[in-house]
């Protein structure tokens, strides 16, 4: 097996692959949760702000979502079968509100209609919730396994297979990490009373949030033991948790003292450090088997050969500055407040 | 309905409508590129009022197309698992450089086309604007290299048995540039470079009918029936470059194309006509050995048929992928007809003046993107059985794991969803051409309360 600085192939693409869907969770996650609070504004020029604090960044946001289902296509081709059949519905509802995300940014604008704007509003907002939401019981599902047959193959129930306490309570843990997440990005690209109106909105989702990571946590460790196997053989792995519940505590702090840019990287910080969680959970298994660990889908029996990940590894290192230089490019252009204009949705 | 059968029925669904908006964004890319590049070198107002105005449009075909292509990527893992183990060596690497190199660039620069007109310098938006056109050029590129892989594979060994095979590259390069990738690459971009320009050509030449924004509709005009004729024309070249290679790596397909059942004879070419697949007989009206003489230069040359091969290795709807081939051959005739006519009467001064010729083009949109959807439909149809050429079956590569049901319950919603979006498309893309190209604070350059009689005397004394 081919290595690169003592690491083989199938480590360093679970490790693109994590930092990818890290990178997809710190971007979309905020406009995601930014849509999430679209409802709890009430006027329309509040709504619009709200709304063009993403509209010139949510589609780059996306590019991370393709990116990451080729990384897993072409790193873990197993991983990727077995993991889109097995969640074949959730994934199919979270395609149908990605869709409906989208056209209601693109349309809502399109007519002064008061019922136009209402209903892609509810649209908008649902969407982002509803996606949140679904990114969290997807990965609530991975955490815990699901029933996978001795032919790698999804062996469960079609429809409400996925729909489990612990998805439920990773979906509600996602959604409002995501609103504190967006809460505090538009804390950056607003002003005047909607910028008072989020502080207190801020508040209440980190709370939410803390409450939903609290129990997430206890019941992994009580009812998930496969879970806790690596920091039991490695107590120095801790230090993740503990960096985790640090930066956690931090964002109260800053947002109190209304350094929301900070405040903003330590969202981000704690969105990453979840990720390192989860792929210290679950390294080097990538889908857990409920049915028989034995039937697991690991980094080693889904990934491709040696050449196809070194060629995806190579894509990855050419690709990689040229998609953070136009990030930032763009960021860059769209700096500071939000200032409405002619060509604004 | 088995399993196979509906998985087959959504996929060809949602291909068909993402195959809209991406072919559109394409091409109205480049007239825009070109319209933008205008304005830069004439600093011509007029040019910088027409690129914001199919920005605009373009952002709507941009949307619908990202958002129905996130839903392709992720069915080959949904409804297609056992494809997705076979080929993910290969086909996953194409996917994700499409999307690292492709559609990161168009996406990253998006927001600066859209949103950046009053922030960046202009030639910083023309900077944006290639960088979103020639990201969707890669696009184009690395989507059809995977599926010319699927037709014509190539540097690649399979590796284990039976339902554990699978396919593992071994030449990168050998993969990117099989023996279809070029060919099928060029005649999709020029498609989509039609796709475009006939879209353009069909709003300003419907507002040239009603006598609406004369000027600028003449400058548009002028690009894209550039655009138009000379695409129309190189669609021959790779058309027939195509067919060579098809009758090279895919002799059934060929076959299929022309209805030639005769295992080893001469073949005709037909203008069009109806096959028979009981009776092995073609109905129509042909140049007999006309497709022996194309490929080989002789009218005699034998040309392999549907009957050298075994019932289960040929594409089951012959007479479907010989119909669909034929319209898309038809309608690129009638594209070269229509362009090099309408460049005469340019020549000649009086293309504008030429009412019933305006009226042949605002139609003929729809022409282009039945010509995409048609030549789609013949490539895909003629690969039948085969999902991987001459290796993986359709009828193997799909989900186990997924059931009938599941694949309804997706299909009812991708149905109901996909006629919204197409409905509320068309609603807001006539909104906008009503609308026009300008904005109230545009009044100045040409007013929209202008009469008919006025538009027409400026624009006379411009062109004089």
């Amino acid at each position: 097996m081919e290595t690169l600085l003592g690491i083989d192939y199938p480590t360093l693409w679970f490790l693109v692959v994590g930092g990818v869907f890290s990178g997809y969770a710190i971007l979309d996650g905020f406009d995601f949760g930014a849509g999430a609070w679209h409802l709890f504004f009430r006027k329309e020029l509040s709504r619009r702000v709200a709304l063009n604090a993403v509209g010139p960044v949510w589609d780059g946001n996306e590019v991370w979502l393709v990116i990451g289902g080729g990384a897993l296509f072409a790193g873990f081709p197993v991983m990727y079968a077995t993991f889109f059949s097995g969640l074949y519905i959730p994934f199919m509802l979270f395609l149908m509100f990605i869709i409906f995300r989208a056209i209601a940014i693109e349309f809502r604008s399109k007519e002064e209609w008061l019922w136009w704007r209402k209903m892609w509003d509810i649209c908008y907002s649902v969407s982002s919730i509803m996606l949140a939401f679904l990114l969290g019981v997807v990965m609530g599902n991975v955490l815990q396994g699901i029933p996978i047959g001795p032919d790698l193959e999804y062996d469960g129930s079609p429809f409400l297979g996925f729909l489990n306490p612990y998805a439920i309570i990773t979906g509600f843990t996602t959604l409002f990490l995501f609103m504190t997440h967006g809460a505090i990005y538009l804390l950056l690209k607003t002003e005047g009373k909607l910028f008072d109106k989020l502080e207190g909105l801020l508040k209440k989702a980190i709370i939410l949030f803390i409450v939903f990571f609290l129990i997430t946590s206890l019941y992994t460790l009580i009812y998930i033991p496969h879970l806790s196997d690596d920091f039991k053989e490695t107590p120095a792995l801790f230090i993740i948790p503990i960096l985790t519940f640090l930066s956690i505590a931090n964002i109260p702090r800053l947002a109190h003292k209304k350094r929301f840019k900070i405040a903003f990287f330590f969202s981000a910080l704690t969105i990453s450090l979840m990720m390192v969680l989860v792929a210290i959970e679950l390294y080097p298994t990538l889908l857990y088997s409920t049915i028989d660990p034995a039937n697991s889908i690991t980094i080693y029996n889904a990934a491709s050969s040696d050449k196809s990940l070194g060629i995806s590894l190579t894509m990855v290192a050419i690709g990689t500055p040229l998609v953070l230089g136009y990030t930032f490019f763009v960021y860059k252009t769209f700096a500071g407040k939000v200032k409405l204009d002619d060509h604004s949705y | 309905m088995d399993t196979e059968i509906l998985a087959r029925i959504q996929f060809a669904f949602t291909i068909s409508f993402h195959y809209i908006y991406p072919p559109l964004s394409i091409g109205l890319g480049l007239i825009m590129v070109i319209m933008e590049s205008l304005w830069i070198r004439t600093k011509n107002e007029q040019y910088h009022i027409l690129a914001k105005f199919w920005t605009k449009i373009f952002a709507l075909t941009f949307g619908i197309g990202v958002v129905t292509g996130i839903v392709m990527e992720f069915e080959f893992g949904t409804n297609w698992a056992t494809y997705s183990r076979y080929v993910g060596d290969i086909f996953g690497s194409a996917l994700a450089a499409e999307g690292i190199f492709a559609f990161a660039l168009e996406s990253g620069f998006l927001g600066i086309l859209l949103f950046g007109w009053n922030r960046v310098k202009p030639w910083v938006h023309l900077v944006a604007t290639i960088g979103v056109f020639l990201g969707s050029m890669f696009s184009a590129v690395w989507i059809v290299v995977a599926n010319s892989w699927q037709q014509t594979p190539a540097g690649y060994h399979i590796v284990g048995e039976g339902m554990n095979a699978r396919a593992e590259i071994t030449d990168f390069w050998a993969m990117v540039f099989n023996p279809s990738s070029v060919d099928r690459l060029t005649h999709t971009w020029f498609a989509a470079f039609l796709a475009g320009a006939f879209l353009v050509l069909s709003v300003h030449a419907y507002y040239l009918i009603k006598g609406r924004y004369v000027v600028i509709s003449k400058m548009a005009f002028k690009i894209a029936l550039g655009v138009a004729t000379i695409f129309s024309l190189m669609q021959l070249v790779t058309g027939h470059s195509s067919a060579e290679g098809v009758a090279v790596n895919q002799p059934a397909k060929l076959a299929a194309l022309e209805g030639h059942y005769d295992a080893s004879g001469p073949a005709d070419l037909y203008l069009f006509g109806w096959v028979d697949n009981e009776t092995q007989e073609v109905t129509g009206i042909k140049l007999p050995g006309g497709l022996s003489f194309l490929l080989h230069q002789d009218f005699d040359a034998p040309v392999t048929g549907l009957n050298a091969f075994p019932e289960e290795d040929r594409p089951g709807q012959v007479n479907a992928v010989f119909q669909f081939y034929h319209i898309m051959i038809a309608i690129g005739m009638f594209f070269i007809g229509l362009t090099l006519f309408a460049c005469f009467l340019w020549w000649r001064g009086t293309l504008f003046e030429t009412k019933w010729l305006l009226k042949i083009f605002v139609p003929s949109v729809i022409l282009a993107q039945i010509g995409n959807q048609v030549g789609w439909f013949a490539a895909e149809m003629g690969r039948q059985p085969w999902v991987v050429y001459g290796h993986l079956r359709t009828s193997e590569a799909f989900s186990q794991a997924v059931t009938a049901n599941q694949i309804v319950f997706s299909l009812v919603l991708f149905f109901v969803v996909y006629a919204l979006l197409l409905f509320l498309f068309l609603y807001l893309l006539t909104k906008k051409i009503k609308h026009g190209p300008y904005n109230e604070d545009d009044n100045d350059m040409e007013e929209r309360t202008f009469t008919k009689e006025i538009t027409e005397q400026v624009a006379n004394t411009l062109n004089s």
